[in-house]
């Protein structure tokens, strides 16, 4: 029955199990962290104990259903710590769906149960070396989001062999990780960095976002960084995934204001000169060098705005709004206003999307009117608009009036005045206010519309057509007494304070124009003193002074009972001013000097209050982000500079392209060309699978110092560091700043500099942490050898990626090697089950030089119990013939039932192609296997130049030459599907040619180290000249002829 | 980016959480509590709220508040595309969107939470992509899956990410090969009680459902081009073409999804499809009202109303009402106060009408503003603007597709004000 229920986990389904659940957690909440021992007497105990009993049973479908359900509790926010030993188990299972599901788990937990966490780690590790792009993508995703800082150094490791992996999938990954890692630990930020600035380089759509992304929350302030990139990254932009494409603009818009200046100059340029010319004309000389210079937009500020432009037709509102903040800050004033009509659309998105786009036209329009008014029908409030949504829109409609449509607006507003939606009828009588003091044709009218208002019903309408006219009153104070006067009838009705208190102040303001009405609301205001609300109070005592010293015959006694209330008041801002007007105006004796001023002082004229937008000084946000929109500095908030009075230096974005040696671009399939709209060579079109990825850059990038770097499999790190300590003192003299590398285009520089770059990036840190990284693996050890239930297969693992990654090799290349421009997934069998009495075993060539000794091959085992119960004790046993060499892998003490284990062997196969045959032995039996390799896998790929290859050649004629002729079909006469038959039958690797229908590839012999060159000469039509030349002229006819069967059948 | 999400539901319930970097309380969630308590109505809620340490930024979508969890600046539309990009995965996968369904599929709503956001920043949201990774939850599956233990998550990459069109999965076959597009265009409107237009726009939108084999490339022109004001195209929509030629190029996704939308500029008189005649009146101190509503259709191409739905929201002062419609059936509801009126099918010859009276509370003020009447509807075979599709070419793949186009107009919002005209201010111009 639970297995029914496995893939629709409804809540009903399990209802009765689970809710139980909840009600023990529940009552148990301080269980939390303390794990299970608390939650011991409870009833959750007995629950999760369910869970774990699923979750370390032998049924796949029983664990991924308690995963589910644990998961289930996640998403509830209920605990289900105290699972973890439970789960983590199962971070090495096969089936895919649990594994990520443990995931979850693990990212979700690992930070509270960092010790236990430890002990997934080498199952990541073992992932991060996965032939599949996605196991390595979600290997690292999840080693880098468990927050566990004492796995800091590897995932720094893992981080830096991702960055160069051939998968574009991966190393975007990676670019994720360089933000946890840098979140989790700051002082990697200059390791980071170095990351950082490789994966900035990176020519694949697919990464820019991300790296982007990284930099921005690393090293935001690295702008050097970008010079070099920032023509590539503005021709990649369309083609880049949406949610890079916003975080790109924004960076790049921080990028221009630092490194172009101004356009925004041009106009007054402009217009200066025109005055001079009619007035100034006899001053010319003196001006003239001030006129010299025009205004020139440098050609990559151009260039940036071009290219975000059709951007503005995205799908995504988010990078609608980039662009558009991108052209407000960064194009000249006369082309802002194209992104107004996409800005319009964004408003028939939904709700949320409408206040923000809102939010930023409001502040848009205070500044350019013109751009939005075209469409101020757009703004146009509905009734079914949400009330935030309703205030922008009449500030905007506000900020748009002019003379000529302030007549459609304040018809507009007067059906809004009637909403039953009082808060925004209110806002409407403000905006009104604002349209009248704007502009003065209307003042009176408005005037008047908001006298009408005054005998509306609701009571909100009236305070704030009260507040508003107040506030219009004192701009045009002459007039209008009998406003003053219709409202102080309207007094005794009104009941909001804040309109009160302005009737009031303006009784005392305007008091002489009134002088009959004034004393009768002061005699009103002191029956009602006691009952008022503080703002109101205020004003009367105001309104008092105000009277007593234009009128005092007539309210004399009134101001001092007033002034009396008021000094027993319980609030100490009435009795403060009670005090100080009564010393002001009542003289007497001890203090007369400054009631001779009191006139001057309560009856100055007073300057009319300026009604503004809110959104007036806004734009010292960059529109578009989070700080705009909260009005406040968010925290991580970055400011946009002033432009610059003089550019910085223009070349530092020169990108010196070397010559490529050869041209053999695979040919682009033609609809690359509609979406990329750069006449930049993209990485991508390469197709989907990784192998042809890896070939394609080799093959059409070989110019780029990437190459070697790229196509290199992960864990040729050791390689590297090995030929490191060979070349390492010449290296240490010749290291060279970053600039001088790309200067000149030869040949001979051009393989200097591969070398050096991959010294520089990959092996100076990698030294240095090693010791750090073994403390780790020790405590890792230790961990595991206490806790015996964890599986064993991750024991020997354990030591297969401790050796590769902490011993570095001093052994001596001959030739610079580089990584396998292809790696066949193919795996050979070398023990069925059947004959292996359940043991199955199968092998691969990982075509990775081996690290036991560099004269084996290196050879991929992967066993798997089929049996029903454990295999103890598997080894190699005896061989033959007796003098074969080989490196075995430990021995595996145990491997359970339905597990499998994946090990490395070393073979010597002495550059022949006779069987390797020996024993694998478990405890009871002993099996005979043999392992006969290809000749191709004998090889180990070297990198060379074209002119080293035809030197090498040279030496390499007459008998040590073989060549054959064969037939092809016309289809398969480009490079690519060439390189990839050859990459395919022999481990070779490509070596950059001059002429298109020539191919070369370079290896050598795993034991002896001789040079293999392999010739594809293409002729006419479909016939092709393979030449092989070597020492090994056995070998050499056995690779033509598998060559010859490769390429006949392509 | 974004830190962690929390589902709401309408009862202010957290349901479901997920978080992306180190888990925050779900404390942080009573400064959204308190906003929603001060906002009268769900959708006044503000979208961005800020809190000391966090900000908040929430859409709601089928009465569920998704509230990300934000710590620094970041673009703001940033994250409620995403939101709503979520939302529009989940009804993908669920069919509906709703706690239930969430619910239910907690799993998968998990699995997808995941892929879609790495530390915060979108990873993949393409739905082709997405439903590769992880399958969509069908019956057949789940039975199918328990049988053979096979699993609904997929181990390859999908071969979307990292091709050059990364909507389209490769190997793609049919049978059938069929491509429709539904040319659905909604027109808005306010219109003044005297029936003159004050404002009227007409947005539309292309969906297309393409089912066809391989790697087609599509091209598609329309008779008048020059109609589209502004567009918004599917990223698969070549620009440069469009820009050139006003021609839509593109390889086009597998399934549905939307191709293009567009806007007709109001510049362009836009014909009003339907009228609306309405009295209603409130007699100062007495407790009956009279209410006349009739509509009628009005320059429509020939094509018939249907799916005409009125609905308005009467002042708080009316009790009930006793009307009587013509045709179709109406209904008022006494505490929200909605009248709506399903009318269905409009026939010319007998135009519809809804009459009677309203009972008000005694004593209760006679509103302002006489009620707003909303007005949906359906126009089939026709676009409004005129927009006509000219051709439709395949080019890339060697069989003949079923092509397939249709036409729509729909009322978007389209209000007809009811407003008392009687004191306008007496302007100067």
């Amino acid at each position: 029955m639970l297995s029914m229920s496995t893939n629709n986990l409804s809540y009903s389904d399990q209802g009765g199990t689970d809710s139980a659940v909840e009600v023990g957690q529940e009552t148990t909440p301080t269980s939390s962290n303390a794990g299970a021992g608390f939650g011991l007497f409870s009833v959750d105990f007995k629950k999760n104990e369910d869970l774990k009993e699923m979750l370390e049973s032998n049924k796949e479908s029983l664990k991924l259903e308690a995963m589910k359900r644990v998961v289930g509790l996640i998403a509830k926010g209920k605990n289900a710590s105290e699972l973890f030993p439970a789960v983590v188990k199962n971070v090495a299972s096969k089936n895919i769906e649990l594994k990520k599901l443990v995931y979850v788990y693990l990212v979700r937990y690992a930070e509270e149960q960092q010790d236990l966490a430890l002990l997934s780690i080498s199952t990541f590790q073992r992932a991060l070396k996965d032939p599949n792009q996605l196991i390595r993508a979600s290997a690292l995703r999840v080693l880098s989001s468990i927050r566990v800082p004492i796995i800091v150094p590897i995932m720094m490791l893992a981080i830096k062999e991702a960055a160069s992996d051939m998968s574009p999938y991966v190393r975007k990954t990676s670019a994720h990780a360089i933000q946890k890692l840098y979140s989790l630990d700051q002082d990697q930020k200059e390791l980071l960095i170095e990351v950082i600035e490789k994966l900035l380089k990176d020519k694949s759509t697919l990464v820019a976002g991300s790296v982007v992304m990284a930099f921005e929350e690393v090293c935001p302030d690295r702008i050097d960084l970008i010079h070099k990139n920032y023509r590539k990254l503005c021709n990649l932009l369309v083609d880049v995934e949406e949610w890079g494409q916003v975080v790109i603009i924004s960076m790049l818009t921080r990028y221009a204001r630092t490194q172009f200046t101004s356009p925004w100059k041009e106009d007054g340029v402009f217009d200066e000169h025109n005055e001079r010319a009619f007035y100034e004309s006899d001053e010319e000389k003196t001006r003239d060098e001030t006129e010299a210079k025009p205004y020139m937009m440098d050609p990559d500020h151009r260039l940036l705005l071009r290219n975000t432009k059709p951007l503005l037709q995205s799908r995504n509102t988010a990078v609608v709004m980039s662009v558009a903040q991108l052209y407000w800050h960064l194009a000249p004033k006369n082309e802002v206003s194209i992104v107004t009509k996409s800005l319009v659309r964004l408003l028939r998105s939904h709700r949320e999307v409408q206040y923000i786009v809102l939010q930023n036209i409001a502040t848009m329009s205070i500044q350019r009117k013109g751009m939005f008014e075209p469409y101020m029908k757009s703004f146009y409030v509905r009734s079914t608009d949400a009330t935030h949504i309703k205030s922008l829109k009449l500030e905007i409609l506000t900020s748009l009036a002019n003379e000529a449509n302030i007549s459609t607006i304040l018809r507009e507003f007067q059906t809004y005045v009637k909403s039953q939606d009082k808060q925004f009828a209110a806002g409407t009588i403000q905006a009104i206010g604002r349209c009248a003091t704007n502009i003065s044709e209307v003042t009176d009218t408005c005037l008047n519309g908001l006298v009408l208002l005054l005998s509306n019903r609701d009571e909100t309408v009236v305070a704030e057509s009260v507040v508003v006219i107040r506030k219009l009153l004192q701009i045009q104070p002459t007039q209008h007494s009998d406003i003053i006067k219709h409202m102080a009838k309207l007094f005794d009705n009104i009941t909001v304070p804040m309109a009160r208190a302005s009737i009031l102040w303006l009784m005392g303001e305007y008091c002489e124009r009134v002088p009959k009405i004034a004393p009768d609301v002061l005699r009103k205001m002191a029956k009602s003193f006691t009952s008022e609300e503080d703002i109101v109070k205020l004003q009367t005592v105001n309104l008092a002074a105000k009277l007593y010293l234009t009128n005092s015959k007539q309210t004399k006694l009134l101001t001092q009972y007033i002034l009396n209330l008021g000094k027993y008041d319980q609030n100490y801002d009435i009795r403060d001013r009670t005090r100080f007007i009564r010393q002001l105006i009542v003289p007497n004796d001890k203090n007369g000097a400054l009631s001779k001023y009191a006139h001057r002082i309560l009856l100055a004229p007073k300057p009319a209050p300026v009604l503004e937008s809110a959104y007036k000084d806004r734009d010292r946000y960059q529109l578009g982000t989070l700080s705009h929109t909260i009005n406040t500095k968010a925290s991580g908030y970055l400011e946009l500079s002033d432009w610059p009075a003089v550019a910085p230096d223009q070349s530092v974005r020169n990108v010196e392209v070397i010559e490529p040696t050869v041209k053999s671009k695979p040919a682009k399939s033609s609809d690359d060309k509609f979406y990329s709209d750069s006449g930049e060579e993209e990485e991508k079109g390469s197709g989907s699978s990784s192998s042809e990825d890896g070939s394609s850059s080799s093959s059409s990038e070989g110019n780029s110092s990437q190459t070697s770097e790229e196509s290199d499999k992960s864990s040729s790190q050791s390689e590297k560091s090995s030929s490191e300590s060979d070349s390492e003192k010449k290296e240490r003299k010749t290291k060279t700043p970053l600039q001088k590398k790309t200067v000149k285009p030869t040949a001979k520089d051009w393989y200097h500099t591969i070398m050096e770059h991959i010294f520089n990036e990959e092996s100076w840190t990698y030294v240095t942490k090693q010791q750090h990284t073994k403390t780790i693996f020790v405590n890792v050890i230790n961990q595991h050898s206490v806790l015996q239930t964890f599986s064993y297969s991750h024991w020997s693992t354990l030591c297969v990626s401790l050796f590769t990654q902490l011993c570095p090799l001093s052994l001596a290349f001959p030739l610079q090697l580089s990584g396998p421009a292809f790696v066949p997934e193919k795996s050979h069998d070398l023990l069925h089950r059947m004959t292996g009495k359940g043991l199955s075993a199968q092998y691969q060539f990982p075509r990775q030089p081996c690290l036991y000794q560099p004269t084996m091959v290196s050879v991929q085992i992967s066993l798997t119990n089929t049996t029903d119960h454990p295999l103890e004790q598997i080894h190699i046993g005896d061989r033959s013939p007796t003098g074969l060499n080989i490196h075995c892998f430990n021995t595996i003490e145990c491997l359970e039932p339905e597990a499998s284990v994946t090990v490395f062997m070393g073979i010597d196969f002495n550059d022949s192609t006779q069987a390797a045959n020996f024993q694998l032995c478990t405890k009871e039996d002993h099996f005979s296997v043999s392992i006969q390799p290809a000749i191709g896998e004998l090889l180990l790929p070297i990198t060379m130049t074209e002119l080293d290859f035809r030197k090498e050649q040279g030496k390499l004629l007459g008998m040590n030459e073989s060549s054959a002729t064969i037939t092809m079909a016309a289809e398969n006469m480009t490079s690519q599907p060439i390189s990839r038959p050859v990459a395919t039958v022999a481990n070779l690797g490509m070596v950059p040619s001059s002429q298109d229908n020539v191919h070369r590839f370079a290896g050598k012999t795993a034991n002896s180290g001789a040079v293999v060159l392999v010739t594809v000469e293409l002729r006419g039509e479909s016939t092709a000249l393979i030449t092989i030349n070597t020492e090994k002229s056995v070998m050499g006819s056995m690779l033509l002829r598998d060559l010859k069967l490769a390429l006949a059948q392509a | 980016m974004i830190h962690s999400l929390f589902l709401v539901n309408s009862s202010g319930d957290i349901f479901l959480e997920k978080h992306w970097k180190s888990v925050v309380s779900r404390s942080v969630c009573d400064y959204f509590f308190e906003a929603q308590e001060r906002a009268s109505e769900p959708e006044n809620v503000p979208p961005v709220i800020p809190t000391p340490h966090h900000y908040l930024i929430s859409v709601l979508r089928h009465r569920i508040y998704f509230v990300a969890v934000i710590q620094s600046e970041v673009p703001p539309l940033f994250v409620i595309e995403f939101l709503h990009r979520v939302v529009d995965t989940f009804q993908d996968y669920f069919g509906v969107c709703t706690e239930a369904a969430i619910k239910d599929n907690v799993v998968v709503v998990y699995e997808l939470l995941e892929e879609m956001l790495d530390n915060g920043f979108p990873l993949a949201t393409e739905s082709n992509i997405l439903k590769e990774l992880i399958k969509p939850p069908t019956i057949l599956r789940t039975v199918v899956n328990t049988i053979t233990g096979s699993t609904n998550v997929g181990e390859q990459l999908p071969t979307g990410q990292l091709s050059v069109v990364p909507w389209r999965r490769t190997g793609v076959k049919y049978t059938n090969n069929e491509a429709y597009f539904d040319v659905v265009e909604e027109i808005d409107a306010i219109i003044d009680k005297s029936g003159s237009t004050i404002t009227a726009e007409i947005q539309g939108v292309i969906d297309a459902c393409v089912k066809l084999t391989g790697m087609p490339d599509l091209t598609l022109s329309f008779m008048n081009p020059r109609l589209l004001d502004d567009v918004s195209f599917h990223p698969c929509v070549r620009f440069k073409r469009w820009e050139a030629e006003r021609i839509l190029s593109f390889i086009p996704p597998d399934g549905n999804f939307r191709l293009l939308s567009y806007h007709v500029s109001c510049q362009n008189l836009v014909a009003i499809p339907v009228y609306v005649k309405h009295n209603i009146t409130f007699r100062e101190g007495s407790s009956q009202g009279r209410f006349e509503l009739t509509l009628g259709p009005k320059q429509t191409m020939g094509k018939g109303l249907e799916a005409v739905l009125i609905s308005s929201q009467l002042p708080r002062g009316v009790l009930n009402t006793n009307l009587n419609p013509s045709q179709g059936t109406y209904n008022f509801d006494p505490v929200t106060k909605l009248l709506s009126w399903d009318v269905g099918k409009i026939n010319p010859q007998k135009l519809p009408s809804l009459k009677g009276s309203m009972s008000l509370q005694a004593g209760a003020s006679k509103p302002d503003e006489n009620p707003t009447i909303n007005i949906q509807f359906k126009i089939q075979q026709s676009a409004l603007s005129g927009l006509k599709v000219n051709r439709l070419d395949m080019y890339g793949e060697k069989y003949k597709p079923f092509k397939g186009i249709k036409y729509m107009t729909k009322a978007g919002k389209f209000q007809t004000k009811g407003l008392l005209r009687g004191r306008a201010w007496d302007l100067k111009n």
